[in-house]
C-alpha cells in the first residue's frame, strides 16, 4: 500500500508541475498507475466490485484534481472504472450461468440453494439485460438499477453458507481483479497502437498531388502522414509553424526527414495559404462529447478558414482522447494560460511600466488550448474508424458507464 | 508605329549592344509602358519613347514592376487606345520561372543577387533572393554606381535593412530622397528636362526595387511625380522646372499623407466610445495616431494589441502605447479567437486597398479580420486615399512579396527551438516568409479615409473620381 501512495504521490505532482506533455503519455502513465492500485488493493469477500471502484475513485479523484485541464486522465480513470463494472457484470452473469448448469454439486442446502439462484438470478440477470443487451422498451420497463443487484446478491450469498459457495465467492473474487487488470493491460495496449490504426485508414484520405495543411506538431499526424507516403502517394505538407511553441518547426524537419515535400509558413499565413490547400490534418488534445475539440491554440483560426474556402478539416484522435464531458464555456474553463515570457521578455518591457504619467497597464495573454465547434470539424478518425462530430457522443457508452461522470467518492455507500 | 520609330531613332543615338535585342526589349515595354499614361495624359508617345530609353539604360527588373503596375492597371483603366490594348494581350511580365528573361535580367543588375535555393514551388512567378547578399554588395560598390544619388542610395539602404518600414513612411523617405535629387540635378546639355528627368527617376525606382519591392503606395507616389514632370510647361526655364517639382512633392506630402492622416485620425475617433476594447494588428502608423488622438480626448478604452512573426512590429506599437498612458494586452495571433470574444471594434492599417475592395494589407491581416467578422466586430481599415489602387486581386498568391526565409527558421531569444538551422541543406524543406495578405472585402465594416467613410464597395468610386482628373492637387 505504502508503495502505491508513493506512486499516486509522485504522479500527481507530475500532473501538477505540467511535467507531463501530451494526452498519450499522460493516459499511460494513469492506466499504469491505476493498474497497480487495482493489484495491490484487498479486496474483501463481498462487494468487491465496490471496493475496487471506491478505491479508483479515491486515487482518480486525486488526479483529476491535479491537473483538470488534462482531460485524458479523467478519461482513464472513467475508462477503469467502467473496465470494473464490465467485468463484475460479465462475471456475474456467467455465475449464474455456471449455477445453473451444475445443479447436483452440493446436495445439502436443496432448498436455500434453490432459493438463492432463483432470487439473485432473477435479479442479476434483470440488471444484466439492462446493461449488456441494447435498451428495448421492455428492458426500460423492468430495469433495476445495478446496486441495487449487487447488494442484494452478496446479501443472499452471505445467507447461505455453503462451502462451495464461499469458495465460489472468493475464487470470483480473485477472478474479478484478474479479469480487470487484464482489461487495463487491454487499455494500456490500445492507448500505445492508437497510431497504427489510425495511421492504416490514411491510404484512404490522401491521394496524389494533394496538399495537406496542418499546425503545429502531433505524432499521430506524422505516423498518419508518413503512412501515406509509404504507400507511394505523392503529396505536399504545409507546416504552420504554430507559435509561440514552436512544434510546428519539428514537425516539419521530421517530414522532411522522411522525404516529404514540407513547406513551414508562419500562423499568419495561413489564410493566405489555405486556397491552395486540398486538406486540413490536425490532431487534437481532447474530443468532447458533442464533437467539439480542444486544440492546441490557432486551430479555431485555421478551422474557420478552412470553412470559408470548403475545405475539409480532418481531426485524428486516438479513442483515449474521447471525454463523456460536455464543454461549457470552454475558452476559459478548459484553457491554460501559460508564462507571457513566451511572447515577451521579462526586462523588455519594464522600463516603461511605472513611468510616472500613471502609466498604462501591460498585460500579455498567452493560452495554450482553443475550442473548435464542432460544426468546423469534417471528420473525425479515430482507431475505430471514422466519424462524423455528432456521432461521437454515440462512442462514450461504449467505452464508459453514466454512473462514473462525476469521479468523486460517495459518502453515503462505504467502502 | 511611330512611338516605335521614335523609339528607334533615339536608340540610334546610343551604343548599345544587338538591335534586334533592344527591340524585343522595346516592344514588349512598349506595351506595357503606353497603359501607365493611358488614363488620359495624351502625350502618351513621347513619355513611352522616353520610358523605353531609360529602359534600356536602366535594369531590367525595372520591367517587372513597371510593368507589373502597368498590367494591372491596365485592367482597370478605362480607355486604353484599341491599338495598345491589342498588342497587351499576350501580357510580358518578367516571370521569374522563365529563364532567359531572368538570365538578361541579372546580366544588367545593378545588385547581384543570389537566387535562393529552396524555393517554393507555388512561388516561382515571384523573385526569390537570397537576403544578407546584397547588402555588402551595394557597400562595396557605393562609389562606383554614378547614377544614383546619394540621397536614394541612402533610402535604398535603409529598406534593405528594414530600418524603414511601413507604407507611408517609406513613401515620404523616397519622395524626399526625389527632392534632393531634384534639387541637384542639372539638364545635361541637348537633353530636354521632361525626358532626362523621368528617365533618371525611372533609373532611381529600379534601383529602388532591386533594394525592396515597391509598395504599392510607392508606385503611386511615382506615377503622381512623372506626371508633374510631364505637366511641366516648356515656357519654365530649368531653376524654375526644379523648384516647381520639388513644391509638388512638398505639396504632395503634406496633402495626401500628413493631412490625410488627421482627417483620418478626426473620422476614426467618432467611431470610439467609453468603455471600448480597441483589437489593432501590427503596426500601422494611422491606427497607433487614432489611438494615441482618441487617449488625449479623454476617451477609456483598453487596446489589445495582435502580434505575429516574424517582424513583430506589434512590439513597437505597444512600447509606443503603454509609454503614453494606454492600457493594453498582448497576444499572438494564435490566440485572437480566444481575445476576440471581448473585443468591441478592431482597427486595421492596410498598404492598399485594391478596386474590388480587398484589403491588401501585412500578413495575418486576413486571419483577424476573418475572426472579428465570426464574432460579429466590426472591422474598420484606416488607409489614405492615395493607397488606393486599380488593380484587382483575389487571393494572396497572385502577387505579393517574399521575404528573408532565414528569420523563419531563427526565433530570437529562444535557444531551445532552433531547430531548422540546416534549413537550406535539407532537400524536401522550403521555408515561406509571406509579407503581404488579401483580406475579402466581405470582412471589411467600413474603410477611413480623407475622402471619409466609405464601405469598401466604394473605393473603385473613388480611384476613378479623384485620380482621373489630376484632383491630385
Amino acid at each position: 500500500m505504502p508503495d502505491v501512495h508513493s506512486l499516486v504521490n509522485d504522479f500527481v505532482n507530475q500532473l501538477k508541475k505540467r511535467k507531463i506533455e501530451g494526452s498519450q503519455a499522460t493516459a499511460k502513465q494513469a492506466a499504469e498507475l491505476l493498474r497497480s492500485v487495482i493489484s495491490q488493493q484487498r479486496v474483501p469477500q463481498t462487494n468487491q466490485a465496490t471496493a475496487l471502484i471506491n478505491a479508483v475513485r479515491a486515487v482518480g479523484e486525486k488526479l483529476i484534481a491535479a491537473n483538470p485541464v488534462e482531460l485524458a486522465v479523467g478519461n482513464i480513470v472513467r475508462r477503469v472504472l467502467h473496465i470494473i463494472r464490465e467485468e463484475d457484470l460479465s462475471l456475474a452473469t456467467a455465475a449464474i450461468a455456471g449455477l445453473e448448469l451444475s445443479p447436483g454439486s452440493d446436495d445439502e442446502d436443496d432448498v436455500e440453494r434453490d432459493d438463492y439462484p432463483v432470487l439473485s438470478a432473477a435479479a442479476v440477470a434483470a440488471a444484466a439485460r439492462s446493461t449488456l443487451r441494447p435498451p428495448s422498451l421492455q428492458t426500460l420497463l423492468e430495469d433495476t438499477p445495478i446496486s441495487a443487484a449487487n447488494p442484494h446478491t452478496s446479501s443472499s450469498g452471505g445467507d447461505s453458507e455453503g462451502k462451495s459457495r464461499s469458495v465460489d465467492k472468493s475464487s470470483r473474487g480473485r477472478k474479478l481483479k484478474h479479469d480487470v487488470i487484464e482489461a487495463v493491460n487491454e487499455l494500456i495496449q490500445d492507448i500505445s497502437t492508437c497510431y497504427e490504426q489510425i495511421a492504416e485508414q490514411a491510404v484512404e484520405h490522401i491521394h496524389q498531388n494533394e496538399v495537406i495543411l496542418t499546425l503545429g506538431s502531433s505524432k499521430t499526424v506524422l505516423e498518419f502522414l508518413c503512412a501515406a507516403k509509404e504507400k507511394k502517394r505523392s503529396f505536399k505538407v504545409f507546416v504552420a509553424e504554430g507559435a509561440p511553441r514552436y512544434q510546428g518547426h519539428l514537425l516539419a524537419k521530421e517530414l522532411a526527414s522522411r522525404g516529404l515535400q514540407t513547406t513551414v509558413i508562419t500562423d499568419s499565413a495561413v489564410f493566405a495559404m489555405i486556397s491552395r490547400v486540398n486538406m486540413v490534418i490536425v490532431g487534437a488534445h481532447a474530443v468532447m462529447a458533442n464533437g467539439g475539440i480542444i486544440a492546441p491554440v490557432g486551430l479555431n483560426m485555421v478551422a474557420l478558414a478552412a470553412e470559408r474556402h470548403a475545405v475539409p478539416f480532418v481531426v485524428l484522435a486516438g479513442s483515449h482522447k474521447l471525454c463523456p464531458l460536455y464543454p461549457h464555456n470552454p475558452e476559459v474553463l478548459l484553457n491554460e494560460l501559460r508564462s507571457p515570457s513566451e511572447l515577451l521578455d521579462f526586462g523588455e518591457f519594464s522600463d516603461c511600466m511605472d513611468s510616472a504619467s500613471g502609466g498604462g497597464s501591460l498585460h500579455v495573454v498567452n493560452p495554450t488550448f482553443d475550442y473548435v465547434p464542432p460544426k468546423l470539424v469534417s471528420l473525425f478518425i479515430t482507431d475505430t474508424g471514422g466519424h462524423n462530430p455528432s456521432y461521437m457522443y454515440r462512442l462514450i457508452a461504449d467505452y464508459y458507464s453514466a454512473d462514473d461522470l462525476v469521479v468523486k467518492r460517495r459518502p453515503a455507500t462505504g467502502s | 508605329m511611330e512611338v516605335k520609330d521614335q523609339a528607334m531613332n533615339s536608340k540610334q543615338k546610343k551604343e548599345k549592344s544587338s538591335k534586334a535585342e533592344r527591340r524585343d526589349l522595346q516592344e514588349a515595354q512598349r506595351a506595357a509602358k503606353a497603359a501607365v499614361k493611358a488614363e488620359g495624359n495624351k502625350p502618351s508617345g513621347s513619355v513611352t519613347s522616353v520610358n523605353l530609353k531609360s529602359a534600356k539604360a536602366a535594369k531590367p527588373p525595372q520591367k517587372v514592376d513597371n510593368t507589373s503596375i502597368a498590367a494591372s492597371e491596365k485592367k482597370g483603366g478605362d480607355r486604353p487606345s484599341e491599338k495598345d490594348r491589342k498588342k497587351d494581350v499576350p501580357h510580358p511580365r518578367l516571370q521569374y520561372d522563365d529563364k532567359s528573361r531572368v538570365e538578361k535580367a541579372k546580366r544588367r543588375a545593378v545588385v547581384n543577387q543570389t537566387e535562393a535555393r529552396n524555393r517554393v514551388e507555388l512561388f516561382r512567378h515571384l523573385p526569390q533572393y537570397e537576403h544578407g547578399s546584397q547588402l555588402p554588395d551595394l557597400e562595396a560598390k557605393f562609389f562606383q554606381i554614378d547614377p544614383v544619388h546619394p540621397s536614394v542610395y541612402k533610402v535604398g539602404l535603409q529598406y534593405l535593412s528594414g530600418d524603414i518600414s511601413g507604407g507611408n513612411a517609406r513613401c515620404i523617405a523616397m519622395l524626399q530622397a526625389f527632392q534632393d535629387a531634384i534639387k541637384d540635378y542639372a539638364v545635361p546639355p541637348e537633353k530636354t528636362l521632361v525626358r532626362d528627368l523621368t528617365a533618371k527617376i525611372s533609373s532611381y525606382v529600379s534601383f529602388l526595387i532591386e533594394c525592396r519591392p515597391l509598395s504599392i503606395s510607392m508606385g503611386n507616389a511615382i506615377r503622381f511625380l512623372k506626371s508633374r514632370i510631364t505637366k511641366l510647361p516648356p515656357t519654365l526655364s530649368e531653376s524654375e522646372s526644379k523648384t516647381s517639382l520639388q513644391s509638388d512633392i512638398e505639396h504632395f506630402i503634406n496633402e495626401k499623407i500628413i493631412l490625410a492622416n488627421k482627417v483620418i485620425v478626426n473620422h476614426a475617433v467618432t467611431k470610439i466610445r467609453d468603455g471600448d476594447v480597441l483589437l489593432t494588428y501590427g503596426s500601422s502608423s494611422a491606427v497607433e495616431m487614432i489611438l494615441l488622438h482618441a487617449h488625449e480626448l479623454g476617451k477609456q478604452f483598453r487596446v489589445v494589441v495582435v502580434d505575429s512573426r516574424p517582424r513583430l512590429q506589434g512590439k513597437v506599437l505597444l512600447r509606443r502605447l503603454v509609454e503614453k498612458g494606454l492600457s493594453c494586452t498582448y497576444t499572438h495571433v494564435n490566440a485572437v479567437s480566444y481575445i476576440m470574444h471581448e473585443v468591441t471594434r478592431v482597427f486595421l492599417g492596410a498598404s492598399s486597398v485594391l478596386s474590388n475592395g480587398t484589403v491588401y494589407s501585412g500578413v495575418g491581416t486576413a486571419c483577424v479580420a476573418m475572426v472579428a467578422h465570426v464574432y460579429h466586430v466590426p472591422v474598420i481599415v484606416c488607409c489614405e486615399a492615395y493607397k488606393f489602387h486599380e488593380r484587382v486581386q483575389l487571393d494572396s498568391i497572385c502577387s505579393n512579396e517574399l521575404g528573408d526565409p532565414d528569420v523563419i527558421s531563427k526565433v530570437p531569444g529562444r535557444e531551445d527551438v532552433n531547430l531548422l538551422d540546416a534549413w537550406a541543406n535539407t532537400e524536401n524543406l522550403q521555408l515561406l516568409n509571406l509579407m503581404y495578405d488579401a483580406t475579402p472585402s466581405d470582412y471589411v465594416s467600413m474603410i477611413v479615409t480623407d475622402y471619409g467613410m466609405i464601405p469598401p464597395t466604394s473605393v473603385p468610386v473613388v480611384v476613378r473620381e479623384y485620380s482621373r482628373e489630376q484632383v491630385w492637387m
